[in-house]
């Protein structure tokens, strides 16, 4: 059954992204009923006194498969949450829900309530465009477009309306390179191709590329798994920077990571959200005993 | 022997060279304890063996085959009686031409006089023995080979390295063969091109307005003086290949973006096939439904309009011609929109972009260079098209950029030229090189510009 359903999603080219988050989730989850270990209720404290995002009973189905069960989370303004846990607990799937890019796959299907200040963003009547706008996103892989650097970065106010002229235009590109920390090594060269950047460059021209229309929100889906220390070290310090204005969800494999940048941590388990705490707590006296073996290394 | 039973002997010895050369391989591996103590497989071992079985006697088969009709025609020629070796060469060519055809068992120009026969008989006596000559050293050398390579077997024989040397000489020399013959047809264009150049000036052919190529064979035939300005043809050709990717560029392009970003999976699967049905349709079925279908309709809607429409327009074979091309177009950019990668449709989407949007800034640039390339091939395809333009486009070189007249085009003149009786030393017939050469130049100019523009712009999105 999985195979087919797999060799079947292989024909299609728009459902590639599909295919890579059932690939992803296949494995461990697909089948499986809710394990013993997993507690009745995401232990810890998923509430916030400031959210930007309210999710309540969130499920995610792949077809039939479900992917994600019933996570309620909170998402503070201007806080770092990251998101850890084993591959295809579910976690980037569920990053996916907060800005709808599950859409892009026909096969999935999101339930429950996420509120972005207090309005249902799962609501068919929605339109992703603003939403996106306000809940920008970026990738493991740095995808930055075939275009110019100057071009990558006003695409997105170019899409949205936000600059007036080409002066205003050429201000919000540089302010974006300037946060994003980028701007020193590329004002020169800001005609040439975006792909012509190294990957750490590439990654943070797609993390200007997502502040250029000013979101609320930054997703970041493992940004530095396809980095180097140096410029995962970069990214961090510029996550750090970001805080200040933006709420940032990152999902990462490195627990390091997830420590040094975030204030609080989700742990996902097969598609459950285990435990959210404070970071500290999380990574010194975690409650479930699922995240302590988690975050010691004995599984996962 | 016959030369193609000794093919099939070096093929079955060859066979047999690999099975003892493994076999051989094995023995040895057994004696110094295990097949892990050959350098290369067994099984190398026995190509090896092979392939100096054939290769050797296959080379000398090529060689003696190409050279024994010169040899042999060489030595009769000399045991020819002393009064025909007196005769200049081009007689002597002649009488040799008869020996030749009485041998082969064709018909003779004139009665066959004893010399000849004679000379036949000796060609034929001579030509058993060569065959024995040839069959002995065909086996000779296999059987060395053979010994040769049983010789080498050991455990440090480098087997597979020279399997492979061979191989990358054979695949060098398939490549080498699609190369010479296109050198082999440019060079014959090009002198014939040549030949004609001299009747009729480079100038006049390529700058002249008039073409009419009806030229009177004989002194007592009527005929016109004969022109041979090809910008009509040019003109034809452009106007026509102009209508055509007026048609088939949008449609094929829309088609694509359609396919590839908007259809649901089960649209796809059914369009796609179809698409490529319309494909597989012989272009002289488009050509009878463009002369008997389009074109009539087209000349009725256009009186309907109170305009003058020939009957065979550049209009119907430029429109038939472009919905021709239209999987051609919209095939390649499918595949050049699709090769594009979801990276590229998530970072668009993640910005907030519309699928629009993200189709017409993000995709299609992305796959311009591609895309591009796709309709300059495509431009190519609909210079060289024939048929089409034979039935709807008619035969009459006007020269004019109206599409409800008749036009004719390069290829078209080149059919009619080369059609029905012809002699090769006059300007008609050797024009068809010249407008040969001018369609190739073109389309090669077209293929490597659209090899550019992919090459130059092609990103590299990982």
């Amino acid at each position: 059954m999985e195979a087919a359903t797999m060799s079947r999603d292989k024909k299609a080219r728009s459902e590639q992204s599909a295919q890579a988050a059932t690939r992803k989730t296949a494995s461990s989850l697909f089948g499986t009923d809710r394990s013993s270990d997993v507690p009745d209720s995401t232990v810890g404290v998923i509430t916030h006194d400031d959210p930007v995002f309210t999710c309540r009973s969130v499920d995610v189905f792949y077809a039939n498969k479900q992917a994600i069960f019933g996570v309620d989370l909170d998402i503070g303004r201007h806080e770092v949450i990251s998101m850890i846990g084993p591959s295809g607990c579910g976690k980037s799937t569920f990053l996916r829900c907060l800005n709808r890019m599950n859409d892009t796959i026909a096969i999935a299907r999101v339930t429950g309530r996420i509120e972005l200040d207090g309005q249902d963003i799962l609501d068919s009547r929605i339109d992703v465009v603003p939403l996106r706008a306000r809940v920008g996103m970026v990738f493991q892989k740095p995808n930055p477009f075939p275009k110019s650097i100057y071009e990558n970065v006003a695409y997105g106010p170019r899409i949205h309306g936000l600059a007036r002229d080409r002066v205003e235009l050429d201000e919000i590109v540089h302010t974006s390179l300037e946060r994003a920390g980028l701007l020193k090594e590329v004002k020169d060269r800001m005609d040439q191709p975006g792909t012509g950047l190294s990957g750490g460059q590439q990654q943070r021209l797609c993390i200007a590329r997502a502040i250029a229309v000013s979101p609320e929100v930054i997703l970041m889906d493992e940004p530095c798994s396809a980095l180097d220390p140096i410029a995962t070290a970069r990214i961090e310090d510029l996550i750090d920077e970001l805080k200040e204005n933006y709420t940032i969800c990152i999902v990462t494999h490195s627990m390091q990571q997830a420590a040094r940048v975030s204030q609080r941590t989700a742990y996902f388990h097969l598609g459950y959200l285990v435990e959210v705490d404070e970071t500290d707590k999380i990574f010194t006296n975690p409650s479930h005993k699922l995240t302590e073996d988690y975050i010691t290394g004995r599984f996962g | 022997m016959t030369a193609s039973t000794l093919l099939l002997f070096v093929a079955l010895l060859s066979a047999a060279g690999f099975l003892l050369g493994r076999k051989r391989a094995f023995g040895i591996a057994d004696a110094h304890g295990g097949v892990k103590s050959l350098h290369s497989l067994p099984g190398h071992y026995g190509l090896y063996t092979a392939i100096w079985v054939a290769v050797p006697a296959l080379l000398l088969l090529i060689v003696w085959q190409s050279l024994e009709p010169a040899i042999l025609s060489e030595l009769v020629s000399r045991e020819l009686p002393a009064e025909i070796q007196e005769l200049p060469p081009e007689r002597v060519g002649l009488i040799m031409n008869d020996v030749k055809n009485l041998v082969a068992g064709n018909f003779v120009s004139s009665a066959v006089s004893p010399e000849i026969s004679e000379a036949a008989e000796h060609w034929l006596s001579l030509e058993t023995t060569f065959r024995w000559i040839r069959t002995l050293l065909v086996a000779g050398l296999t059987g060395l080979g053979f010994l040769f390579a049983w010789r080498l077997i050991r455990p440090e024989l480098r087997a597979r390295n020279r399997i492979e040397r061979v191989v990358r000489v054979a695949l060098v020399a398939c490549s080498t063969i699609a190369i010479f013959t296109t050198v082999g047809i440019v060079l014959s264009v090009l002198f014939e091109s040549i030949r004609f150049f001299q009747y009729v000036p480079v100038t006049e052919f390529l700058f002249g307005l008039e073409w009419s190529p009806q030229t009177a064979i004989r002194e007592d035939q009527v005929g016109g003086s004969g022109a041979f300005g090809a910008v009509p043809l040019f003109a034809g050709t452009l106007l026509i290949a102009g209508i055509a990717m007026l048609v088939a560029a949008p449609i094929g392009l829309m088609t694509a973006i359609y396919l590839s970003e908007y259809a649901p999976r089960a649209v796809r699967s059914v369009a796609k096939p179809l698409l490529e049905i319309l494909a597989g349709i012989p272009t002289v079925v488009y050509g009878f439904f463009a002369a008997l279908v389009v074109a009539p309709e087209i000349r009725g809607f256009g009186e309907s309009l109170g305009l003058s429409v020939a009957s065979e327009s550049a209009l119907a074979a430029g429109l038939v011609m472009g919905v021709m091309i239209i999987p051609f177009v919209s095939s390649l950019s499918d595949d050049v929109i699709n090769a594009v990668p979801q990276a590229m449709r998530d970072g668009a989407y993640a910005l907030g972009a519309t699928k629009s949007e993200t189709t017409r800034q993000v995709i299609f640039p992305a796959a311009l260079p591609g895309i591009v390339g796709g309709l300059l091939l495509a431009v190519s395809r609909a210079i060289g098209e024939t048929m089409i333009v034979v039935m709807a486009a008619g035969l009459s070189a006007n020269l004019t950029a109206n599409p409800l007249e008749a036009v004719t085009t390069v290829t078209v003149q080149i059919v009619t030229l080369l059609v029905g009786d012809q002699e090769f030393d006059s300007p008609k017939t050797l024009a068809a090189f010249a407008l040969g050469l001018v369609l190739f130049v073109a389309t090669l100019i077209l293929n490597v510009i659209a090899l550019t523009v992919v090459r130059k712009y092609r990103e590299q999105y990982e």
